[in-house]
């Protein structure tokens, strides 16, 4: 187990820098995820801690420990990789067995762990086997199981269900959040999917282009978005966002907080306008509402409206969100609030 | 009318096929023939395909011709020398220029390359001076050390290395593994196709070689096969066909038992890597 701390971590490449002065703290045991659009730097920061691209200047802490001049092998971390990087030439038990090896475990002690471990991956029957003879899961449990053998004490995942099927990966998601409740140990998983990041973790670290825009438990980050990238990163489809008129500021609300309705409300903010298109989607229906002020997803449990009919968007007031003229959230507390929510009253129906 | 062009395509290609291995496989069924021919059936016309009785004594007499066990073991002292040190140096060199990055590294593998384009015949004579300057002129070492490496090997060994992905050495670094044994365990392995095609071109040309050992040798002791096959000829100042063939057939064997084995490993190997 271990806490895992960057402080002031700024890396670069061929004098690029895609990371200026990082401070990050990643609680011990806690399952993090560090999620954003490609080249944000995710990845980056995962490789740091596994020290495979160490940082160009600032330090990073594993434990309260510099470990910034302790080779990869040595930092108590292990790591999933996406393409899984399984050792092709050697059998599974080989696969797991490898770090041990070169750890200088017993043979005893090592039949002992791999064998322990392979029975808890499901894997005990391939021992023998070629990764080439083993499918897309399976080789994601090799990974898996080379990563738990070593008793790391962080668990280092970069995107390592991107490569499965839709439905293996909902289960591989499943059986992750499984392992870590057993394990208790500290897991920092990157991805670009924000529903992966919804669904596993216990704190979520959203960045973009290098800079961290928000890190916050799952529910508190979908509710009080800190800021517009926030808002439309995380969600689906994202939140509506709209100018509001004076000063830069924007008014946003999520696609599923808003009713539809043939006659206008009693909701602050109401709106009128036409359904542009609609997606089916089963259990729920997507509607694109145009309108004056621009164009609204919709997200309703009922399927009640036909493309080019006329329709009241309904927001009601706990449900709507502010944003300044810097994109930040502009929240409850503050004294302007209460003006753009009267700004918003004035412009019903728009 | 489609079928009949199909089936007039087939026959060009087979009967194209069928053209090209009797013209590289004819000279090697001759030589084997004429290396089971008398002195007569050599010289006479029409030429004989098959001769009359085979004669395995002419093999006995090539090998009677001179000190063949010492060239054979010259021959394999030397091949295998060469193959295993460039193997050493191979490996090592090419796993750097693939996967490390450092300054200098592009001067240093155009070096290697340039090394690759430079001729034999223009180092021969500065090599030679420099040998027997250093008093090894009358060892098997010069014609071991001039090709000590294999620029062609590492330039095709590096190739293939850059194939395999980063993420396997990163995988081997924090399962603690050392860079010997990210190459004796991973790379090596992963290669083997590589390896064994590099091993095999170097056997061959080394064992083949004539021109260099000619002008690096001086006595029967540190002579190859290939110089003492070729000294067949001289004796008694005629051409002695059939014993000179046979003196060849001897040398091409172990070319063969080698390509057999290699290629059996390029499978063998091509079957290990064939996973993304």
């Amino acid at each position: 187990m271990a806490s895992i701390e960057f402080v002031r971590v700024t890396k670069s490449f061929d004098k690029q820098e895609v990371i200026k002065d990082l401070d990050l703290k990643i609680e011990d045991g806690k399952f993090t995820v560090l999620v954003g659009p490609s080249g944000c730097g995710k990845t980056t920061l995962l490789r740091m801690i596994a020290g495979l691209d160490p940082q160009t200047s600032g330090s990073v802490l594993i434990n309260g420990k510099d470990v910034s001049r302790i080779a990869p092998g040595q930092r108590g971390v292990a790591m999933v990789f996406q393409n899984y990087a399984i050792y092709p030439t050697m059998s599974v038990r080989e696969n797991i067995e490898f770090g041990l090896k070169n750890n200088k475990v017993g043979k005893a002690e090592r039949t002992e762990l791999v064998e322990s471990i392979s029975r808890a991956v499901g894997l005990y029957d391939y021992l023998d086997r070629k990764p080439s003879t083993l499918s897309g899961g399976q080789r994601q449990r090799v990974a898996l199981a080379r990563a738990m053998v070593k008793k790391p004490s962080v668990f280092l995942m970069d995107e390592p269900l991107s490569n499965l099927d839709a439905k293996l990966r909902v289960q591989m998601r499943i059986e992750l959040i499984e392992l870590h409740k057993k394990l208790g140990t500290t897991f920092v998983y990157v991805t670009h999917d924000q529903v992966e990041a919804m669904s596993m973790a216990d704190t979520i670290v959203l960045m973009n282009k290098g800079v961290i825009q928000q890190e916050a438990p799952p529910d508190r980050m979908y509710r009080q978005p800190s800021n517009c990238f926030t808002a439309q990163f995380i969600g689906v489809p994202p939140m509506n966002i709209a100018e509001l008129g004076a000063n830069g500021v924007k008014y946003g609300f999520r696609p599923e907080s808003a009713n539809l309705s043939a006659e206008p409300g009693d909701e602050l903010f109401s709106l009128r306008g036409r359904i542009a298109t609609r997606e089916m989607l089963g259990s729920e229906t997507i509607y694109q509402v145009r309108s004056g002020s621009g164009a609204f997803m919709i997200k309703c449990r009922e399927d009640l409206f036909a493309v080019d009919q006329e329709a009241y968007v309904g927001v009601p007031a706990d449900k709507l969100n502010f944003f300044g003229p810097d994109e930040r959230r502009i929240e409850a507390r503050d004294s302007s609030y209460r003006d753009y929510l009267e700004a918003l009253r004035g412009q019903r129906h728009g | 009318m489609s079928k009949a062009f199909q089936y007039t395509g087939l026959t060009l290609s087979y009967l194209l096929k069928t053209a090209i291995l009797i013209i590289f496989v004819f000279p090697f069924l001759w030589m084997i023939s004429t290396s089971l021919q008398t002195y007569r059936e050599t010289l006479s016309y029409p030429p004989t395909l098959i001769p009359a009785l085979p004669q395995w004594i002419n093999f006995v007499d090539a090998m009677s011709a001179g000190p063949f066990p010492t060239y054979a073991k010259n021959s394999i002292t030397i091949t295998l020398s060469i193959i295993a040190i460039q193997l050493l140096v191979m490996i090592p060199a090419a796993y750097a220029f693939a996967k490390y990055r450092f300054a200098g590294k592009n001067v240093l593998f155009s070096l290697v390359l340039l090394a690759f384009m430079i001729p034999g015949q223009v180092t021969f004579i500065p090599v030679y001076l420099m040998m027997a300057d250093w008093g090894i002129a009358k060892t098997l070492l010069p014609q071991i050390i001039p090709f000590m490496s294999n620029a062609f090997g590492i330039f095709l060994l590096r190739q293939y290395f850059m194939q395999i992905p980063e993420e396997i050495v990163e995988a081997a670094r924090l399962d603690n593994a050392s860079e010997f044994t990210i190459m004796r365990k991973i790379m090596v392995p992963m290669s083997m196709p590589a390896l064994a095609t590099i091993a095999l071109f170097s056997f061959v040309s080394h064992w083949n070689d004539y021109f260099w050992p000619l002008i690096m040798t001086d006595s029967a002791a540190i002579r190859p096969l290939t110089l003492g096959i070729a000294m067949l000829r001289e004796t008694e100042g005629i051409s002695n066909w059939h014993i000179i063939m046979a003196g060849n057939v001897v040398l091409v064997i172990p070319i063969l038992v080698v390509y057999l084995f290699c290629s059996k490993q390029i499978v063998k190997a091509f079957v290990y890597s064939g996973i993304k």
